[in-house]
């Protein structure tokens, strides 16, 4: 089936099989690797990319189901050499380690300040509960986030 | 993982969405948010044909004040839900249930339609809109219904819900100043309730839920009889299991499924008391 | 004069990329030219934990859409290769003659994609003669146990007996004790669960295979796999790209990955492979596993006489590393940091019919650890005196001189009662024991606990050394080659601060180049915490020859004695002593050798020993005693890894360690139903810890350093975990311990906590 969609504000078209994941398509079709696949079942958050500026698991969304959406993945953010504030704020905090969760937890993270914008500490724990990582125990990545706050 | 090849069919109307699961039978599912259907299709734990995605139905997305209720429409967001003015002025329990649901990802996608259709006992919303006596407005060929969510709930996974039917609209009563409150047990933040308590009082009035203790969500009537009849909490709370059948699995016995309810309840009723 | 940028906190270098981009892991490598055209493998894997196959039948599958090839062991004539640790543990890649565990690969399916390869896995049909399944370690070694390698004729398949170590005395051991306590410790089955699950692709171009894996050793890979391709070593490269965690599972080769060139060769294609998560969880080896009897003895007045351990270590169903980590890790530090003077110490692996288990954070060192601290708590609860006490009471005094316990095994620098102090004094200890005895006045619901642990592990106990090269590009930028192997830890930036220090080359303009064994043959990996000793040791050293090297190059460009030539570091020029002004810069003498090969230096640094790191860590917890609920509030780390070089990197491998003990602790365990089905099989069901599970952590800095490196470094990579999980354990414990309480298992579920609770009261 033919989908379009507008990703990191390039328009897109492209034909999909029905049970190709939006996922899938951000990273086989379009060639966007930054996004990650961590988990089967919608757990790790490493696939979470922005649907219409909300943050979703892009494992658990048809590309079919993102049809005539605008998309953004951990690519999009940057303008240029300029990194976006949270991104800046996880170099800055150490708040990754392999890189592997990275993205998703970036995206999830400027969500999650959209949606609060003056997080406690507890907020960003529990608005990051959707999202794994392995290797720095969250610490530096709440500090992270703590600090996107404060910019 | 990716599920098995399906078709995938688009509704634009509940009308077109009723006439194509007529017309594709028991091969095919409703997809909604996708957040129940799509991990069970990853893990090939449903293998549908058909999908028939009602997410673009605008027009079954609405949260509106009517008379003594509010009418949501069936996908109608958990993040809309949990974010409502309405709902946090009217149904408190239900907004505040919806922001456990998932995580953050999940309620930008998922709907309380989807959820309640999917008649999960471990789900957090249909035992909340159960203990709130939720109304839902299903529709099918031969037009519209309402059952009470008390009716509603079957089995594991099973509803009233027949397979040419589509829910449209849950309609929540107003708490009218009713104490709340919403217990959910876990090990993780993200994770299905081991046991969950949704619960209100008003007075000697009063509804409580439990989610996951038995094969549907349950409303613990018995509890409510006796804070009708003028028990105290703690007497009230003893009585939370008369009506649960809980299953024990890798997180907890049924004993202790029990034990919670209980615990939970009690809590549960302070916290509504107050 | 600038200062040292050793012990500073620089940010990471190879952090912009992914953050803006993401990392290359190796299902990326999208734009690869030898990976043009790749098919696809998935392999299919067993439904029974154990059983003798009688047929596979793969024809339904190989008819399936896109299917291009369907091979089991027989098609590719494969031959059982024993274990390194028991010859008579012998297998073949693809299971021929029975299955072991559920999820073992029984087929591989080459598919032009990968959507295709999994429908067509589940129509591969196994007929098995299903045997009986032991998930159990006592079951596995009942006297009448199915045989799960008939030729090792016990389920047993390592012991320390064997090795010339005579098995524990028993109670004998204990008659001189005032107090004797005893107790049986489940450190249960953990998955590692690094986020980027296990790949690997391959490509035959000009005769060579082409090997990426995502892999903490690409050097350790080399050659199995040249050898499962029967082609010489030289014949293959194996690369790594970017890897997305590895905890220790990613150590060895597995046979998903050892067998992709043979599958490769067959079908005359490049080939990718990468699991699913749902896969990893049963196919990616597990750790921990080990079961612990121990009895503790000493007098009344609180010193520790005797110590005996009996450690069962699951092998699972393979005698890979997972063997070896009782007798050769647990068993050495059993000592712990006391100063015990009669320990006896038996270890017996044993098989089952679960995951293989593998190296896994800490690998065998949490276990002593767990066993000892464990121990120390039931010996503080029988004499009633305070648990962190009874610890100081037997801490081994500070030695700045090599010191040698009961079981052999010598230790490099110690000073543990400082660490006890400073975490201690850091965590509030008196604070929060006040806040307690309030909570227990007043009948609270909500019990606070204090757990202490004070740990010594081994670390750089693989490897003897490391190779490094460093090479100067005539842009006098410069490109360091290294044995180790990032996966997280910053080395491009740890590499490159080391590298700098020495020759005043910004770390901007240095490179790290790792894990590709044309460009790296030597090297012994990430693991075992021993990185920075040793492979940042081999930079550093490498980089101070280089420098000598270089001044001889300048000497001659100036016109100078060598002796007279000085390298400014702060702006990386070499001049003649009191004549600054008049300068060679890097790019200048690396043009100047070009003719002779280039300005470089290579050399393998061997280092004396292993380092042993210690530290102290004070969990608090907060337990609903009415639900059995845990939350974890507050958490202290005082770990000792020597000289710092990053104290940014140090903390942060600190806080991931913490979370790792605490999700074991808490949270996590790989569980099977009785006919060895896994049930915790995807991070559904698995409770892989998260951020809301979580408290910050307070860190503490302790900086002994060790002689056993030019650095002065120890590793710090696992100590984190060592620390936290005994601590936390005993934090739980202690918190419902005014009710009778003296033991819960790991993982301190709410129903285990509750279960305690329940029983203590009876």
């Amino acid at each position: 089936m033919k989908i379009q969609m507008t990703v990191n504000g390039v328009p897109r078209e492209n034909d999909v099989e029905p049970r190709t994941l939006l996922v899938q398509y951000i990273r086989e079709q379009l060639g966007l690797t930054g996004t990650n696949i961590g988990c089967d079942t919608s757990s790790c958050g490493a696939c979470t990319v922005h649907v219409n500026g909300e943050s979703v698991k892009s494992c658990t969304m048809l590309a079919a189901q993102a049809d005539g959406t605008s998309v953004t993945t951990i690519e999009g953010l940057a303008k240029g050499d300029q990194m976006h504030p949270m991104q800046e704020a996880f170099m800055q905090n150490h708040g990754l380690q392999c890189g592997y969760c990275t993205p998703g937890m970036v995206m999830a993270a400027i969500s999650l300040l959209e949606e609060n914008p003056n997080p406690t500490e507890e907020d960003v724990r529990i608005g990051l509960e959707g999202n794994l990582c392995r290797c720095t125990g969250y610490h530096n990545i709440v500090q992270s986030v703590l600090a996107a706050a404060k910019k | 993982m990716i599920p098995a090849p399906f078709d995938y069919k688009r509704a634009g109307s509940a009308a077109e969405a009723i006439s194509l699961i007529g017309q594709y039978g028991d091969e095919a599912k409703f997809l909604a948010g996708g957040h129940s259907l799509l991990p069970m299709m990853k893990l090939r734990l449903a293998q549908p044909a058909v999908l028939i995605d009602i997410a673009r139905i605008t027009d079954l997305s609405y949260i509106r004040e009517s008379g003594d209720h509010i009418a949501i429409g069936a996908l109608t967001r958990h993040h809309d839900v949990e974010n409502s003015p309405v709902l946090k002025q009217h149904v408190p329990l239900l907004a505040h249930a919806a922001s456990h649901v998932g995580d953050p990802q999940v309620r930008h996608r998922g709907t309380i339609g989807g959820s309640i259709a999917h008649a999960d006992t471990a789900s957090d919303l249909p035992a909340t809109t159960l203990a709130l006596g939720a109304t839902y407005v299903v529709q099918g060929p031969n037009g519209t219904r309402e059952i009470a969510a008390k009716d509603f709930y079957k089995s594991y996974f099973e509803s009233d819900l027949a397979p040419d039917e589509m829910l449209t609209e849950i309609r929540v009563p107003k708490m009218n100043g009713a104490g709340w409150s919403f217990q959910k047990f876990n090990r993780r933040a993200q994770d299905w309730a081991i046991v969950g308590v949704a619960a209100w009082r008003r007075g000697n009035e009063s509804g409580v839920g439990l989610v996951n203790m038995g094969p549907t969500p349950i409303l613990a009537s018995a509890v409510s009889s006796a804070i009708a009849g003028g028990a105290s909490v703690a007497d009230a709370a003893a009585l939370a299991t008369a009506e649960s059948s809980p299953s024990s699995d890798l997180n907890a016995s049924a004993e202790y499924r029990e034990h919670l309810a209980k615990v939970l309840v009690r809590r549960a009723l302070e916290q509504s008391s107050n | 004069m600038g200062g040292s940028i050793l012990g500073e906190r620089v940010l990471r270098k190879e952090d912009p990329k992914f953050l803006t981009s993401g990392g290359k892991y190796v299902d990326d490598l999208l734009d690869e030219p030898l990976l043009q055209g790749a098919l696809h493998v998935t392999y299919a894997r067993s439904t029974v934990a154990h059983g003798r196959i009688n047929s596979i039948d793969t024809s339904e599958a190989a008819g399936m859409p896109g299917v291009v090839a369907i091979f089991t062991a027989a098609d590719l004539g494969l031959q059982p290769v024993p274990s390194s640790f028991n010859p008579a543990a012998a297998r073949t890649l693809l299971a021929s003659d029975k299955v072991r565990y559920v999820g073992e690969p029984i087929a591989a399916i080459i598919s032009e994609t990968r959507e295709q390869g999994e429908d067509a896995a589940e129509m591969v049909f196994a007929d098995y003669d299903v045997l009986p399944a032991y998930t159990d370690m006592m079951a596995a070694m009942a006297p009448d146990a199915t045989l799960i390698y008939e030729a090792c004729g016990s389920n047993i398949v390592f012991d320390t007996t064997a090795l010339g170590i005579p098995a524990n005395t028993g109670d004998d051991f204990f008659k001189d004790c005032e107090v004797v306590v005893r107790g049986e410790f489940m450190n249960q089955r953990v998955a590692p669960c690094p986020l980027e699950v296990r790949g690997s692709a391959v490509a035959w171009a000009d005769g060579r295979l082409h090997q990426w894996i995502s892999t903490q050793h690409a050097q350790g890979a080399h050659a199995p796999v040249a050898a499962t391709n029967g082609v010489d070593p030289s014949q293959v490269r194996i690369l790594t790209p970017d890897v997305g965690g590895g905890f220790g599972a990613k150590i060895g080769a597995y046979p998903e990955e050892l067998l992709l060139g043979v599958l490769s060769k067959r079908v005359g294609k490049p080939l990718r492979w990468r699991e699913s998560r749902s896969e990893s969880m049963v196919a990616l080896g597990h750790g921990r596993a080990q079961f612990q009897r121990v009895v503790i003895g000493g007098s009344r007045d609180g010193k520790v006489t005797h110590y005996q351990l009996h450690a069962f270590q699951d092998s699972g169903a393979f005698v890979d590393m997972g063997t070896i980590l009782a007798p050769f890790m647990t068993r050495p530090m059993s000592s712990g940091v006391y100063a015990i003077p009669n320990i006896e110490c038996h270890t017996t692996s044993v098989v089952t019919n679960t995951t293989p288990t593998v190296a896994y954070r800490g690998a065998g060192r949490p276990e002593a650890t767990a066993a000892i601290e464990r121990a120390m708590d039931l010996f503080a609860y029988e004499i009633g005196k305070d648990a962190a006490e009874v610890r100081r009471m037997n801490l081994i005094p500070k030695f700045m001189e090599p010191h040698t316990t009961v079981v052999g095994q010598t230790y490099d620098v110690g000073d543990y009662e400082e660490s006890l102090n400073r975490a201690l004094a850091a965590a509030d200890y008196a604070g929060w024991r006040r806040k307690q005895a309030e909570r227990r006045a007043s009948g609270n619901v909500k019990q606070i606990g204090i757990g202490v642990s004070v740990y010594v592990e081994i670390t750089g106990g693989v490897g003897n050394g490391e190779q490094a090269k460093i090479e100067i590009l005539d842009d006098g930028s410069a490109l360091v080659y290294t044995g180790t192997s990032p996966h997280g830890q910053g080395h491009a930036t740890s590499w490159a601060m080391l590298a700098s220090e020495k020759t005043g080359i910004p770390i901007d303009r240095i490179d790290l180049v790792w894990g590709d064994t044309d460009l790296t043959p030597v090297g012994s990996g990430t693991m075992g915490s021993r990185s920075l000793q040793q492979g940042g040791n081999a930079v550093y050293s490498v980089a101070g020859t280089l420098v000598e090297k270089a001044k001889a190059v300048a000497a001659r460009l100036l016109e100078a004695n060598e002796a007279d030539i000085v390298l400014d570091t702060d702006r990386a020029v070499f001049h003649v002593a009191g004549t600054p002004a008049v300068t060679k810069t890097w790019a200048d003498l690396a043009v100047a050798e070009k003719a002779n090969g280039g300005l470089s230096h290579d050399e393998y640094i061997g280092v004396p020993g292993a380092t042993f790191p210690f530290g102290s860590h004070v969990a608090v917890v907060e337990v609903d005693t009415e639900t059995g609920k845990v939350t974890h509030i507050a958490h202290t780390a005082c770990d000792d890894a020597g000289r710092v070089l990053n104290p940014m990197l140090l903390e942060g491998q600190i806080h991931g360690g913490v979370a790792q003990g605490a999700a074991q602790a808490l949270l996590e365990e790989v569980a099977y139903d009785g006919d060895g089905n896994p049930i915790t099989s995807n991070l559904a069901d698995y409770a892989f810890i998260s951020a809301a599970e979580l408290p910050s952590v307070t860190v503490v800095h302790m900086e002994t350093p060790t002689p056993v490196n030019l650095i002065g470094a120890k590793g710090i990579g696992e100590s984190g975990t060592i620390g936290s999980t005994p601590a936390l354990q005993s934090a739980v414990v202690d918190a419902v311990s005014h009710l009778g309480v003296r033991n819960i298992e790991m993982p301190c579920t709410p129903q285990r906590v509750w279960a305690a609770i329940a029983a203590a009261k009876k």
